[in-house]
């Protein structure tokens, strides 16, 4: 049960994700042809209110509401994030959706998007199979 | 007020709602927003097969599963009932570049020439709906992050790795936009 505020969350968010239009193929396109300023728009004010937020959170030494101490771990560099994020953006481009507009592009009705997201999870599933032999 | 919510939202809407989700998460129970961890999860509690990535106990990570559960039921209530009653609109420059590579459909969130099941078997639906599903799924796991993790996430949190990561997402759709989807369209 303590699941279920996620799940509340995950719900504005998809509503957010379908009313603005982020789930849209073309909204993509528009964005990787510099042709609307929209997806540059939300994922920037995105960004400016996570800053802020998480600068707050750690003045403020805020803890989170089951009282445990909010830990951000770094991120390490590995090549990783050059050729997989490489792939991905590929892969962005061509089905017009991230991991989360796959979910939401399914909720809204396109039913073949499930497939994609079959795929996402083998894609993801072969990662871990050759991970030892990847650069990193 | 319904009126109001049922146009499409501006992107200042919506980008406030998706950077709040950044402390919700955090204050609500010290969770991370990243939404491709949630694909390894499915791959850790269906198919393990023994391959030590996958050997974690992903039901300490189900809130995630919660998250992405919730994404899906939002959109169809917002498709559902918040549905704006007129087509989308595409930008003018975006649609003529889109017809001149063989792209006919305009009027939904997505090409439905493309994506439908029908072209499932064709080599173009091949590429669109599978070959991309899994470059999506391979490459985000490979960079540790999609989007949210890293660009929302990890730019929030003035992590240099996610800078990284994410101007290579950017590369790479830029280069399947203007290189090889007028070539892929057309399978």
């Amino acid at each position: 049960m303590r699941n279920i505020k996620y799940l509340l969350v995950g719900i504005i968010f998809g509503i957010t994700f379908l009313k603005a239009e982020i789930i849209s193929w073309f909204r993509i396109q528009e964005m990787f042809r510099f042709q609307s300023f929209h997806m540059y728009g939300v994922i920037g004010t995105a960004v400016i209110v996570g800053i802020i937020s998480i600068q707050l959170i750690k003045r403020f030494k805020l803890k989170s509401i089951e009282g445990e101490a909010i830990v951000i771990p770094d991120k390490k560099f590995h090549k990783g994030q050059i050729i997989g994020g490489l792939l991905f953006g590929l892969g962005w481009a061509v089905t017009g959706a991230c991991p989360g507009p796959l979910f939401a592009q399914i909720g809204a009705g396109f039913s073949v998007v499930l497939i994609t997201l079959l795929s996402a999870i083998f894609g993801t599933w072969v990662y871990g199979l050759i991970r030892e032999k990847l650069p990193h | 007020m319904l009126e109001l919510i049922k146009q499409p939202w501006p992107w200042y809407v919506a980008g406030i709602i998706v950077g709040l989700t950044v402390p919700a998460l955090l204050l609500l129970g010290n969770k991370k927003f990243g939404i491709s961890s949630t694909l390894r999860h499915m791959c850790a509690a269906c198919i393990p097969a023994k391959i030590p990535f996958f050997q974690y106990d992903w039901k300490k990570e189900s809130w995630n599963l919660f998250f992405v559960f919730g994404i899906t039921i939002g959109a169809f209530i917002g498709h559902t009932f918040l549905s704006n009653p007129e087509t989308i609109v595409i930008k003018p420059d975006t649609i003529e570049d889109l017809k001149a590579i063989g792209v006919t459909q305009f009027n939904d969130l997505m090409p439905k020439d493309i994506f439908n099941w029908s072209n499932l078997l064709s080599l173009q639906g091949f590429v669109f709906i599978i070959l991309g599903g899994f470059l999506v799924g391979f490459g985000t796991r490979y960079a540790g992050g999609c989007t949210s993790g890293h660009a929302i996430m990890g730019l929030s949190s003035l992590q240099w790795p996610s800078l990284v990561a994410t101007i290579s997402f950017m590369v790479g759709g830029l280069i399947m936009t203007h290189i090889l989807l007028p070539l892929l369209i057309n399978l």
